[in-house]
Formats: structure tokens, sequence, C-alpha cells
């Protein structure tokens, strides 16, 4: 968090500096215009969201960073696992901050974490020094992902009130985007620019001046809603309920999501974790095996899945609401994988559909997070606790790829093989979604004692736009 | 969606017109995905000719 701190005063300090350049003020709210588009916001949180995205397409930098640095696998792999830990810490942790800040200062932050930590690792690669690697790439640049998810969730909630779970979708889609574009973009880079020491320094240069250029849209172009005005000139309480983060975590609803959205993610990564070795072991006795290359294609279609659900069922949550959606993933989702357990073997379009099924699940379970979130505790400070729920991801992250390789392993030293490698699992993964099903249906409405005074002002970043909007689109 | 719900309130000269910019920044963002949806469909063709 030290590195937050100083990177918020540098940008004080600059913003201090320069007060009237293009809407800048000494960390003042990027308060939208008269006539601002609220059409203009999902791109700018598109800009971050698809550059902070790359952290997914870091084994490309795996194999060039072994042979030229002599690492290990477990070693190569140490960066991108310590930008996850730092990505849970600082939601959790900066989540307060970037309320208090709003989307400008977070985005600024993000941008420069992001991009200063593919520098220090063009440093570390450029002299041989792989720990600056991991403390770039894996520590400053941690810190960017988290805040940079964060940063632009709040804000598209304010500005699409009558769909948030929409504009939610289109952000957190870019962040499964973002991996699609590095990950060949980088190996290409990787190709032109040689693999050995000064070839991969370039490329990290490359990413990081890039991916800045590329923020940079998004730090300019945001902007939030007016604040509704009373008549005597005074912002206007925030309608509704409204529970500040610190109350919220006090509360049995989020606790609930939290287990709805960990059970989700874990039975999602289930899959994704060893799609390619699983669906090849699955049709390895039949009379159509199923190629690397081909493998390599269910993967990337899988990473497809995960995206359009990040977008489609976020939308649609608008118009069932959220509680029917996580229904639909827990429940459809339990249902896909015991179809995949039982008949998965015999025919391979159900494997495949099933498969597409639940990880469309998968994204959209994180995407329509911040839109239940709004729906259970308002607007006041939803991208705190967005920041806090964010924490099951991390656990999950460990917990899907934990269960379906030690069971895998254990069944392999039994002398299983095949699809028989990976029922175990799958009956866990089932019993899990059942957990979070019941966890969703024991979700109610926040007792008024935790609700903020009915008085509670709109902070000071500018917030709601409370003019009058359709519940559904 | 009509543009008083798509806008902030315009001033009384009338504000300016975002239809430009809003056109660029769909762009930025809608290249490089474009292109990354691109490879993604060509390997993911894979699987049915791999």
């Amino acid at each position: 968090m030290a590195v937050v701190v100083v990177c918020s005063c540098v940008l004080n300090s600059l913003l201090k500096r320069f007060p009237d350049a293009y809407g800048w003020g000494p960390m003042s709210p990027p308060v939208a215009p008269p006539g601002w588009s609220r059409w203009l916001v999902p791109p700018a949180a598109l800009s971050v969201h698809l550059s902070i995205g790359q952290a997914y397409a870091w084994s490309v930098f795996k194999p060039p960073l072994e042979s030229a640095l002599g690492l290990s696998g477990t070693q190569s792999a140490l960066p991108f696992q310590l930008g996850i830990v730092m990505l849970g810490l600082s939601a959790a942790f900066g989540g307060t901050l970037v309320e208090r800040h709003g989307p400008r200062w977070a985005m600024t932050v993000a941008l420069v974490c992001f991009s200063s930590g593919f520098l220090l690792s063009a440093l570390g690669a450029a002299v041989g020094q792989y720990w600056l690697i991991v403390l770039g790439y894996g520590f400053v640049g941690g810190i960017g992902l988290g805040i940079g998810y964060i940063s632009p969730v709040s804000t598209l909630i304010k500005w699409f009130p009558d769909r948030p779970g929409m504009a939610t979708g289109i952000a957190i889609m870019g962040f499964g985007g973002g991996a699609l574009i590095a990950s060949p973009w980088s190996a290409q880079m990787l190709k032109s620019f040689g693999s050995d020491n000064s070839g991969i320094a370039l490329a990290f240069l490359v990413h990081g001046l890039t991916y800045a250029v590329f923020m940079l849209l998004g730090v300019l172009l945001v902007r939030v809603p007016r604040p509704k005005e009373r008549a005597d000139g005074r912002p206007a309480p925030l309608e509704g309920v409204q529970v500040s983060a610190r109350s919220a975590l006090r509360t049995p609803q989020f606790w609930l999501l939290w287990l709805v959205l960990c059970m989700n993610v874990t039975a999602g990564i289930g899959i994704l974790e060893k799609a390619a070795p699983m669906i090849r072991d699955f049709f390895a006795d039949t009379s159509t095996p199923v190629s690397a290359t081909a493998a390599a294609g269910f993967v990337a279609l899988l990473s497809a899945a995960n995206m359009a659900g990040r977008l489609g069922w976020s939308s649609a949550s608008d118009l069932i609401g959220r509680k029917n959606i996580y229904r639909v993933y827990l429940g459809v989702g339990a249902l896909m994988y015991a179809l995949i357990a039982l008949f998965g073997d015999s025919s391979k379009p159900l494997f495949v559909l099933c498969a597409l099924v639940v990880l469309s699940f998968y994204g959209g379970g994180f995407s329509t997070a911040p839109a239940y979130l709004k729906d259970l505790f308002g607007t006041y400070q939803v991208g705190a606790i967005h920041g806090r729920l964010l924490t099951a991801w991390s656990l999950a992250g460990v917990l899907g790829p934990l269960i379906v390789n030690w069971i895998a392993d254990h069944q392999e030293e039994a002398g299983r093989h095949g699809s028989a490698l990976y029922g175990t699992s799958f009956l866990i993964m089932i019993g899990l979604l059942v957990v979070g099903f019941v966890a969703n249906e024991l979700i109610r409405p926040v007792h008024a004692r935790h609700h903020e005074p009915a008085a509670t002002p709109a902070p000071k970043e500018g917030n709601d736009v409370v003019r009058p909007q359709p519940e559904s689109a | 969606m009509s543009s008083d719900l798509s806008q902030s309130p315009p001033e009384a000269a009338g504000p300016p017109d975002r239809r430009p910019l809003i056109a660029f920044t769909w762009l930025w963002v809608g290249a490089p995905l474009a292109y990354g949806l691109y490879e993604l469909v060509r390997k993911a063709t894979q699987l049915f000719t791999g």
C-alpha cells in the first residue's frame, strides 16, 4: 500500500501544479460537464480493463524467461502469482481510497503502477536481475491490477442506474478480453525482438509504454455524473438504501454473496485450469481422440464463452434480477457438471457445450456481482465493498485448481485413466455449486440497522445521477 | 435510449456534439479487441479442424 500512497502523493502534487489542465483540479472529482454522454464512460473503463487483463497472458513470457535467466517453471510463474495476490489485496484495502478520491485518481494509480511494473521488469531483464521482474510485474504491477479492476465499477453503476449489470459487464468483459489481445501481441513481439535478455527487456519496455498511452484515454475521459442539487443548492442525499463498506462487512448478506462468488468461481476454474488435458483424457479411449491442436482450440473457445458470459449474462440480470441470474449460474451450472460426469465421454458435442455453458456462468458471476452489491448496499461505497468481495476470487483461485489437480493425481496413482480421473472432482464441484445456490437463496434485503442515516450526502466525487430513469431497460 | 437519459442536462446554448468523440473512443478500445477476437476465432477453429 505504500506504493499506492506514494503514487497518490506524486499525482496530488502534479494536479496542484496544473489545476486547469483539461478538467483537472487538485484531487478534484472529474464531474461531467453539461451534455456529457454516459456512453463515453464504458470506453474509459475498457481502456483500463483491456490493459490489465494482460495479466492472464503472462504465460507467453514464461519459456523465454526460463531459458534466458535459467529459471524453473515455478520461479517463472512467481511474478504472475504475486500479481494476483496483490490484485486481491489492493482491491480489498484500496477500495476505500478509490471511493474517496474518485475514478480518475484510481485509473491514474493503475496506469502508473501497471506501466512502471513493466518498466522495472524491462530493467530486470536487461541486467539479468530476476528479483526486479518479480518486484516490478508482481508487486508494483499487481497494485495496478487491483486498483484498476475496481476503478470504474462504482462510476459505471452511477451512470447506468437503469442497466448496472450491462455497464459493469462491459468493463469486466474487458478484463477477459485483455488476455486475448496480449497473448498473440506479446508472442509476436518476442518473435521479432528475440527471446534473449535484451529481446525480453525490449518487449517489456514496449508493453509498459503502450499500455501507459492506451490507459491514458480512461484517465482523461472518465467523468462522474453531476450531483443532484436541492433547491438551496446543497447536494441532495442519496436515494434508497445506503450501507457503508464498514457496515457491509457486518451483514450476513455480504458474506453469503462472498460464498456465492467463491463457489461459482471455484467451479469455473475447475474446468478452466485443466481444460486441455481434460478434453484429451475424456476422449483418449474413444475412436475420435482429441489432438493437442484441437485441445488448444477448445481452450480458446472457453475463453470466448467466459468473455461472452461476462457481458451477456450480466446484461440479462438487468431484466430478470440478480438473485434469479445467480440461481441460473449455480443451479444450471450444477446440472451441466452432472451431464459432463454422466454422459461427457460418450458425446464430444455435449462435453464441449456443457463446458462452454459453465465457463459463461463463471464469467457472468464476476460481472454481475457489482450490480448485486448495488441492489443490496446502494451506491454509497459500492466500489469499496466490491473490492472486499474480490477476496473470494483469491481463495477460489487457489481452491479450484487444487481440488481438480490433487484428485486427478491421486486417481492416476490408483491406476485410473480417461474420464475416471475427474469424476470425483465433478461431484465436489456439484456440491460446491449447491452450497452457493443455498447461500443465494438465503440472501435477503439488508436490515435497517446497517443503513446510513437518510440524510447521507453524496460523497465528494459527485456521485449519483438521480435523474428519473426506468428501473429496467 | 432517448437522448435525455443518455446525457447530462444540456446547457441553454446547447451542448457540443459528442458523437465524434464517442466514435473515436469506441474505436480506440474496439480495434485491439477486434484483433484479439480475430486471433481467438482462428485458434478456436482448430477444435474442429485440428
